[in-house]
């Protein structure tokens, strides 16, 4: 393992960090969307289709076999990474969205009228409409624990919310839009002494820690592939075995089943159970790629660096007049949404663009945070461990030109 | 002046500014000078959707021509919907309907803007084009 932490050689292997916008060089600040790509990750895939394509766990041939290997072996790095107990219980998924949809599907179908899911406000809409929908299929109550003026949980709430009904606690480990990190340990403990099931959703918290699911003793968590420096398309639903040996499958077709008449189906066991038709090959094992190499990494260091950037970030900021940071939880990743006073997100959105600068606007997929705050929406900064100091600068500068501007 | 006319001098106009933030400086200017909607207009149907921020766009007829009026609260995007007034107001329903625009992409303010915002400077074209055989058919 490389025990140090050079930024400068972390960017030499980003390609797309060379980019210019006009005259501009790019300042890729919109990391919770998506990050970038590491080369090592581009040519795994480039040698995927040139030399290795075929579909998977069905020929005796050379290449099906190749691949079909390939794949696997991804899988047991993505269990390895997340020390997950079994390799069958990492389930390859389209991402974040596709995972919740499929716990929702399948473990909301052993459901009852009346049977609650526990979610929270700052939850990403991926993690509010597929609860919804189930619970409007099979009359069941969805809850939410609130946030606070800082953009955290109202944990104090949690003892009232959680009843013999609630079957199911699914919160997100960080809020994509506010940063805040959420004590999900005692969320997890408090949910398991009322016997609920609790999904994390890691889509914003993997790129910045390692995350442990046996120490963590969460019953599901997912995640998606593209923020976690893989290719887009792919993502992983981790779930204990005993429960997703339970549950029903989610979609059929190929791959998950044992045999098929024309009078019945059985199905195959996990993982294949839930992996119906030919999956995004190239993207598992990309996504394997991906977490090998940052496996190499210092992630200490990383999470240091990534703490300074945040830091200094929001110093800078809170240092331009009329400006607020929404999302001040002690516990935050590095993003930072702001607004200033008199602005639209638009606008500083636009400007901020032709000075090569990439940022996000809007409301962020998070609406009921948007709702909390009486805000329309946010511009959102959110930094990878490639980002410098430098970029913030460079960002903090295009700010303040493009309020001139607009003043 | 015909719409092409105004057109010709809108590119002129943009083609003395070196960079793209000059232009923007300009379309902000623009904004300043919109013909504000009255505010008993400002309803959620005279909203524009498919712009990041909110657009309200209002037409009537005086004698045989279509005056736009409207309002954002983005400033970028009232400069924007600004230039469209300037073009488009104070003519007919048919030459309305019929204008190519063909400034817009001459100026580069397509490519400059994000799918996003360029699918809201689409929407305001449509709604205009919209208003003008709304008024038409009213004849």
């Amino acid at each position: 393992m490389m025990m140090n932490f050079s930024v400068d050689d972390i960017r030499a292997q980003f390609p797309i960090l060379k980019t210019k916008i006009g005259k501009y060089p790019l300042v890729y600040f919109d990391n919770g969307a998506t990050s970038q790509k590491p080369q090592v990750v581009i040519d795994c895939i480039d040698q995927y289709y040139s030399a290795e394509n075929a579909n998977i766990h069905r020929g005796v041939h050379y290449l099906s076999q190749l691949s079909t290997t390939n794949y696997e072996n991804a899988r047991k790095t993505i269990q390895g990474y997340l020390n997950a107990e079994k390799s069958e219980e990492i389930i390859f998924t389209k991402g974040t969205t596709d995972g919740i949809n499929l716990i929702a599907q399948s473990f909301g179908r052993m459901l009852n009228a009346g049977d609650e899911i526990l979610i929270t406000e700052m939850e990403h809409h991926s993690n509010i409409v597929p609860w919804q929908m189930v619970a409007q299929e099979r009359g069941l109550v969805v809850k939410y624990i609130p946030i606070n003026e800082a953009g955290e949980l109202r944990l104090e709430l949690l003892d009232e919310l959680l009843t013999d009904r609630t079957k199911i606690v699914s919160v997100s480990h960080v809020s994509n839009a506010l940063g805040t990190i959420n004590p999900v340990e005692k969320i997890i403990k408090a949910a398991h002494v009322k016997g609920a099931k609790v999904v994390i959703d890691a889509a914003q918290s993997l790129q910045h820690f390692k995350v442990d699911v046996q120490a963590l003793a969460c019953d599901f968590m997912v995640f998606s592939g593209h923020k976690l420096f893989g290719p887009t398309g792919v993502g992983i639903l981790y779930g204990k075995a005993d429960l997703l040996n339970a549950m029903p499958p989610y979609q059929g077709g190929g791959d998950m089943i044992k045999t098929v008449s024309m009078k019945e189906t059985t199905y195959n066991d996990l993982p294949h159970k839930f992996e119906a038709g030919t999956p995004n090959i190239v993207g598992g094992i990309g996504l394997g790629k991906a977490i090998e190499w940052l496996s190499g990494l210092d992630l200490e260091a990383i999470q240091a660096h990534e703490n300074d950037l945040l830091a200094y970030a929001t110093k800078e900021l809170e240092a331009i007049p009329n400006l607020k940071i929404y999302g001040t939880a002690a516990q935050k990743s590095s993003t930072i949404s702001f607004l200033i006073n008199g602005t639209h997100p638009y606008d500083i959105g636009t400007l901020l663009n032709q000075q090569g600068i990439a940022v996000r606007t809007g409301h962020h997929c998070t609406q009921p945070i948007m709702d909390f705050f009486e805000i329309p929406g946010t511009i959102r900064v959110s930094f990878s461990f490639y980002n410098t100091r430098g970029e913030i600068d460079l960002f903090i500068n295009a700010l303040k030109k493009a309020l001139a501007m607009l003043s | 002046m015909t719409i092409e006319e105004k057109e010709k001098e809108l590119i002129d106009s943009f083609a003395i500014y070196e960079d793209w933030m000059e232009k923007y400086e300009y379309i902000i200017e623009l904004g300043k000078d919109l013909p504000l909607i009255a505010e008993d207009y400002k309803k959620k149907e005279n909203i524009i959707k498919g712009c990041q921020s909110t657009v309200w766009l209002h037409a009537e007829k005086k004698d045989d021509k279509v005056v736009f009026t409207a309002d954002a609260d983005a400033i970028i995007a009232k400069g924007i919907i600004a230039l469209l007034i300037d073009v488009l107001s104070n003519e007919t329903p048919e030459a309305i309907m019929n204008a190519k625009l063909e400034f817009i992409s001459a100026i580069g303010l397509q490519e400059h803007l994000s799918p996003t915002r360029s699918n809201g400077l689409v929407a305001m074209v449509k709604q205009m084009k919209m208003y003008a055989i709304a008024l038409n058919m009213k004849q």
